[in-house]
């Protein structure tokens, strides 16, 4: 097992060194003026001053080595540095990924959007979870009763109406009409007490439940077929035929070997999770990472763009190698050698 | 002993008629009704986007600023918007950009996941190349690069090809070479296991050469898990593109496409609901009733499946 770990994460370096070309390249090589957005009145001599000093003197491979060099040696350094209160070699003048726009390093301005992000995208992933098994379960042993018939539709129209369109839904009924919740997520509200943890919940209902529908319509959806793959194996008549209980049948024996392909569809969903919270923070004005990711594309902040876009690769190959490796801790059958 | 005269009944069989594959395939898909319902809708939408604009000839580019923020009426069955375009007539216009985005995309797709899936899964030399490439292609973080792209190449393609055209080629081939990797999966799992059956082997023992093998003999066969993915690839494209106007980074204002008309609808939630409602609830049918024809084609292309 460790040594396919490790054979793993080896082979995960070339495809991410060719995906952080891919990255940096589109948006290296794309016509775009990185004083654009300055004012005109700045004399010409003055303007390509400034692009000189964004580092645009270079030529492509050297920014790309220097990129490299900032975001997998510098950034990390940076970080440890701050979290053990320690000083490595030279770090005032250590070369950072900085955002153009604000001249503030990247990893920064990240680790301040994470957060949001993280809460509202962990809590309606956990939701999801929760809603979709009972569902998928249910609907899986009573096939055809009413309940599957109603749990498979809303699961299929929840898979297929988009989170833009049932957030704003949401927001027309639940803060336009009825007035409970309000239609914009605070990032700067702090709890204290028990009032303002009130006040946290509820601005975050709404964000965390159009989230949740959408993936737990997935994941319900593949509970159901993962259930309804194990219940007639073999092995299924056995406990039965032995006498065992339908329940521990259906919950001891069923259930603990259809969870093992719904535990790696969690495991890669958390990356798609991560790029749909990008529209829900749009529509309920989360500023989060999605967010930012859009302010940045907006004000053609290219380090920043390249960073956020890097840092979503990196989670899906990350989740990629999580999911192999689950199966094999799970699956008993599985041997990686 | 007179023989008696009994006639032996035989039982009268009823007619049975020739049946061809699609023939059986589209008994059993009659039989999904959440599938025939979707079959509906989408025609209905369809018919309403193409043929509703000859009935219904409000220009949807027609700007009347003293109707503006109309509530639905007779004169505006959807309402207007805050120019006082009608709301009926633009959906009708977004919806024919919007379907033909994603039937666009989804070709393209279909047709570099069926192309890559063939070779990868027919030509051993060529798998692991290929299978990397698609792997690789599945870590590429979609949605992200969707957007930057667009965004950084808009303006050049809007200078080369104009507005409508720039952003729609742009739109549709990002949206495309962004999606053919499952199409080029299940392909190439499918051709492994056909091209090991003996109708391949006897059309090598006459000489047949490869290429002809894989267009007449391996493309056929792979068809139906094809058609199943290309259903799936259609719902994708239309909320990857829906979602990208969504994000105003799509088609601009003047070419509505439904995902736009919600961004541009979004910011007057409370003054005129109807201008959010009808776009949304069109992308929501259409991509619904793609989704469960995609089922209902999944369920009646199973061999196993069928005549239960």
């Amino acid at each position: 097992m460790g040594k396919y770990i490790i054979r793993r994460l080896l082979t995960a370096i070339p495809t991410l060194l060719v995906i952080s070309f891919v990255v940096f390249a589109i948006l290296d090589l794309a016509p775009n003026d990185p004083t654009g957005n300055l004012p005109l009145t700045i004399p010409a001599e003055v303007r390509a001053k400034i692009r000189e000093s964004l580092g645009f003197g270079e030529p492509f491979h050297i920014r790309y080595v220097k990129w490299m060099q900032q975001f997998f040696v510098n950034e990390p350094l940076n970080i440890i540095e701050e979290v053990f209160d320690v000083k490595i070699g030279d770090s005032e003048n250590r070369l950072r990924v900085r955002s153009w726009a604000t001249r503030s390093p990247v990893i920064d301005l990240i680790i301040e959007r994470t957060p949001q992000t993280l809460w509202v995208v962990g809590l309606s992933y956990l939701l999801a979870i929760l809603i979709a098994l009972p569902i998928g379960v249910i609907s899986a042993v009573k096939q055809y009763s009413i309940f599957d018939q109603v749990g498979t539709f809303v699961s299929m129209v929840g898979f297929s109406v988009p989170t833009f369109f049932t957030g704003l839904v949401a927001i027309v009924i639940f803060s336009v009409y009825l007035g409970w919740f309000p239609s914009v997520y605070n990032t700067t509200h702090k709890v204290t007490d028990w009032s303002s943890f009130i006040v946290q919940v509820k601005q975050s209902i709404m964000p965390v439940t159009v989230l949740a529908f959408y993936s737990a319509a997935q994941l319900a959806r593949f509970t159901r077929s993962s259930m309804l793959n194990n219940l007639n194996l073999d092995y299924v008549r056995t406990a039965r035929s032995k006498g065992l209980m339908e329940r521990v049948v259906i919950i001891g024996h069923v259930l603990r070997n259809s969870l093992i392909p719904v535990a790696t569809l969690v495991a890669i969903g958390i990356p798609q999770i991560f790029a749909g919270a990008i529209i829900t923070e749009q529509i309920f004005r989360v500023n989060g990472l999605g967010a930012l990711l859009i302010i940045a594309i907006q004000g053609a902040d290219i380090p920043l763009v390249q960073s956020l876009t890097f840092i979503y690769a990196l989670l899906i190959v990350g989740f990629n190698i999580l999911v192999d490796v689950i199966y094999g801790v799970l699956d008993p059958r599985i041997h990686y050698d | 002993m007179t023989t008696a005269s009994s006639v032996v009944e035989v039982p009268t069989l009823p007619e049975r008629k020739y049946r061809s594959l699609w023939g059986d395939v589209w008994l059993q898909f009659r039989k999904h009704r959440l599938a025939m319902l979707g079959v509906g809708i989408l025609a209905i939408l369809v018919l309403g986007v193409t043929v509703g604009p000859l009935i219904y000839t409000v220009d949807a580019k027609y700007i009347d600023v003293t109707a503006a923020n109309a509530q639905p009426s007779r004169e505006h069955p959807f309402g207007t918007d805050n120019l006082g375009r009608d709301t009926l007539a633009r959906s009708m216009a977004g919806g024919r950009i919007s379907l033909s985005v994603g039937i666009t995309a989804m070709l393209i797709a279909i047709f570099f996941g069926t192309v890559t899936g063939l070779l990868a899964g027919y030509y051993p030399r060529l798998d692991s190349p290929l299978m990397r490439i698609t792997d690789m292609f599945l870590a590429l973080p979609q949605l992200p690069l969707l957007l930057v792209t667009i965004f950084l190449l808009r303006e050049t393609l809007r200078a080369a090809f104009g507005p409508e055209a720039g952003i729609f080629m742009l739109i549709v081939f990002v949206i495309g070479i962004l999606n053919w990797m499952p199409t080029a999966r299940v392909v190439r799992a499918e051709v492994l296991s056909i091209k090991e059956q003996e109708f391949i082997l006897a059309a090598k023992s006459i000489g047949t050469r490869n290429y002809r093998i894989l267009i007449r003999h391996i493309f056929p066969n792979v068809l139906s898990p094809i058609l199943v993915s290309a259903t799936l690839g259609l719902a994708g494209a239309i909320i990857n593109e829906s979602a990208l106007s969504f994000l105003g980074l799509g088609f601009p204002s003047d070419f509505p496409t439904w995902g736009r008309l919600l961004y541009d609808g979004k910011d007057f939630l409370t003054l005129t609901p109807s201008l959010v409602f009808w776009p949304g609830l069109f992308i929501s049918l259409t991509v619904l009733s793609v989704n469960f024809i995609g089922d209902g084609l999944r369920d009646a292309l199973d061999p196993r499946l069928r005549g239960r």
